[in-house]
């Protein structure tokens, strides 16, 4: 193990005042930063130079808020707003499974289908009668395996992600008409129906106002009491660490964020007749999915591995490294999240069927984790990206449909935001520092 | 050979390799004496590369033997190489350029807490002390990533990382090739340190300046074999180029007097 050099620190190191604003993409601002002034010196400054993390895409997203808000007032109703939180659900996280391999350099193009075949798999097993939970675990189970499969090819093969995943994709959409041939009456014209109301309400069904409001302030003051006391420690261990009142500052938003989303999730949605209110689960299952993979890529040996790997390969095996494994596991990882999307992708539809749009889904997947800030080439992204991102092309597709646009325009429009964020994001590297 | 009053660290006995019918190292018997810094020199092609290589784990020698510390000793990965205290800091680095400066020291041998999940506060504090120990000071913050560092930084850093791991043997290939006058400067004085700490550095050179400048002994290869080695005080550059150019000494009979100037 790591042993270090005896006797303390002889002296810090302290002259550090000609050294020059080292600034980058990819270094938290906070962590560079000694005072709130100097934080917001830092960010003004990437700003300026157009490198600025999550920050494009938040104004984004509040740009063409604000764009679909002028145009239909009904956008920024809490009855759109549910709707659209439960359309974007699922291609958050099949976001989320892309990232796992986006940060590799990689791409998992079968996603998609891996989701559809994981759903068909869930809805075959809840028809002839297995508990939903048992459905759901061997669900996922297959689809972890069969991504594993695919890492397990790439990596020792050394084939391209790409085109073995595109067999992947082919191989799939196949295997999905097949499956539901073979489950005889239980798929008539070519769909499983949903009959399961505990998978269903993931979608559809939402926490009472007053739950909403527990959960959401337990989890917000839980995420506060981790990031104050990880900030604390820091400081008192006398490392590298934000001053006070950024992480004020960073609690304060998360509870404003909070109480907005329950107030709007908590408004009236449904007809004067029968009230609906509360927060989808969906959200909810995001969120959690959202905190594990969060933890497992910056906590974890295996996620700092992964982010090793796509930043240099040859560097992360000179360190000992198993890069079969590590991608292998990647791949499972991404294979188990496309099959969540898949039940919950099941729980929106009500059923499955074998036509489903499995390509197109996984592409509008990378183009969320890409507009939202990872890196195709690998390194560089993280799990809230995939959110962000996610939510721009929810809110692309439903803010167009709410205007009364066809297929083509959303299309075309998703097309339009993926290139400018691929252009911002190639400027932003270009701009930035010695790499 | 060479003449050693204590054990050599490492101890290289007729060492070959061979590449198909090429033989790009023949022969060579070399001592690395611990605490001192050996200058590795040669021509292109003289085959500096492939002896690190394969003292580094990265290949096995064809012939010949290697005792480490007194054992005989095969590697059959840089791991194996480095579990045994031989780091090597190559030409490439080897650095994540997306890591910070922490997660690159430690990469591989990170530090968990009982949770499992990573111990940054732990890992910091290694990597913090290791650079103020070796006095590395010019990085503002070692939680940025290591692509904003200049060239002299990120030498640094491939060599405080392997340190930290302990090694006894640092072999570094053409560290200042790619550096400017003070930065160069700063690695010489790195390399310094690190034999003052009693590591042992093995230093692949073109730029003879700077070997006469930090080396205790020489070592010279021509067209794959050891054309000699001894302690610095022996040569000159004028007589280390020409051992470089033509493999042998300048007083030889017969040797042909052409000093290409390098």
């Amino acid at each position: 193990m790591t042993s270090v050099n005896q006797e303390p620190a002889s002296q810090e190191p302290a002259s550090q005042e000609s050294a020059e604003l080292m600034t980058s993409p990819d270094a938290s601002a906070d962590l560079l930063a000694n005072s709130m002034g100097e934080y917001l010196r830092i960010i003004g400054k990437r700003i300026r130079s157009g490198e600025s993390g999550a920050l494009p895409v938040i104004v984004g997203l509040v740009a063409i808020v604000i764009f679909f808000q002028v145009k239909n007032s009904l956008f920024l109703s809490a009855g759109n707003l549910v709707n659209l939180m439960g359309q974007s659900v699922f291609i958050i996280t099949l976001g989320m499974a892309e990232i796992f391999v986006l940060l590799l350099g990689d791409i998992d193009l079968a996603a998609g289908f891996t989701a559809g075949c994981g759903a068909v798999i869930a809805l075959w097993m809840m028809a002839l009668g297995d508990p939903w939970w048992i459905s759901v675990l061997a669900a996922l189970a297959a689809t972890a395996a069969y991504g594993a499969l695919q890492g397990l090819v790439v990596a020792k093969l050394r084939l391209p992600s790409f085109v073995v995943t595109l067999a992947g994709q082919l191989g799939l959409s196949g295997l999905i008409l097949y499956l539901i041939s073979a489950t005889g009456g239980i798929g008539t014209g070519g769909t499983i129906q949903l009959h399961n109301s505990i998978i269903n309400d993931i979608e559809s069904g939402q926490l009472s106002p007053a739950a909403t409001w527990i959960v959401m302030m337990v989890i917000v003051a839980l995420a506060g009491l981790f990031i104050f006391y990880g900030d604390y420690r820091r400081r008192s261990s006398g490392l590298v660490a934000p001053p006070v009142s950024i992480t004020l500052a960073k609690i304060a938003a998360m509870v404003v964020a909070a109480i907005i989303v329950v107030l709007v999730a908590n408004t009236n949605r449904g007809s004067a007749l029968v009230a609906i209110s509360g927060m989808p689960w969906a959200v909810l299952v995001m969120l959690a999915i959202l905190f594990l993979w969060t933890i497992v890529l910056g906590r974890t040996r295996f996620g700092r591995y992964v982010y090793a790997i796509g930043g240099n390969a040859e560097a992360a095996r000179r360190a000992g490294i198993n890069l079969v494994r590590i991608r292998t596991i990647a791949f499972a990882l991404c294979g188990l999240t496309a099959g969540l999307t898949g039940i919950i992708w099941a729980s929106y539809l009500g059923s499955i069927s074998s036509n489903i749009p499995g390509g197109q889904n996984v592409l509008n997947a990378v183009a969320a984790a890409v507009i939202g800030g990872a890196s195709l080439f690998g390194g560089r992204g993280k799990m809230l990206h995939a959110v962000l991102g996610g939510l721009v092309v929810g809110v692309i597709n439903n803010g167009l449909q709410l205007l009364g646009l066809t297929a083509s325009a959303q299309l075309m429009w998703t097309a339009l935001v993926l290139l400018a964020a691929v252009i911002v994001d190639r400027l932003t590297r270009r701009g930035g520092t010695a790499t | 050979m060479t003449v050693n009053d204590a054990e050599p660290l490492l101890r290289l006995r007729g060492i070959g390799k061979s590449f198909g019918p090429v033989r790009a190292l023949s022969d060579i018997d070399l001592d690395i004496p611990p605490g001192q810094v050996t200058a590795l020199v040669g021509d292109n092609g003289a085959g500096k590369s492939t002896l690190i290589k394969t003292v580094s784990g990265i290949w096995e020698p064809s012939h010949g033997e290697m005792f480490w510390q007194g054992k005989q000793v095969h590697f059959h990965s840089p791991r194996e190489a480095s579990d045994n205290g031989i780091a090597t800091v190559y030409q490439d680095l080897a650095l994540c350029d997306n890591l910070d400066i922490v997660q690159n020291m430690l990469l591989g041998h990170e530090v968990r807490t009982r949770t499992g999940l990573l111990d940054e506060i732990t890992m910091e504090q290694t990597a913090k002390r290791t650079l103020a120990d070796l006095r590395v000071t010019t990085v503002r913050n070692i939680r940025q990533p290591v692509g904003s560092l200049s060239g002299g930084q990120r030498q640094s850093i491939a060599v405080a990382k392997a340190v930290m791991l302990d090694a006894k043997l640092v072999i570094m290939d053409e560290p200042t090739a790619a550096l400017g006058v003070s930065q160069t400067a700063l690695i010489l004085e790195l390399i310094g340190r690190l034999s003052n700490r009693g590591i042992a550095v093995l230093v692949i050179s073109h730029n003879l300046t700077d070997v006469f400048e930090v080396a205790d002994r020489v070592a010279v290869l021509y067209l794959g074999r050891l054309a000699t080695s001894g302690p610095i005080s022996d040569y000159t550059t004028d007589s280390a180029v020409h051992w470089i150019t033509t493999g042998t000494g300048p007083a030889a009979k017969g040797a042909v007097p052409q000093t290409t100037e390098g």
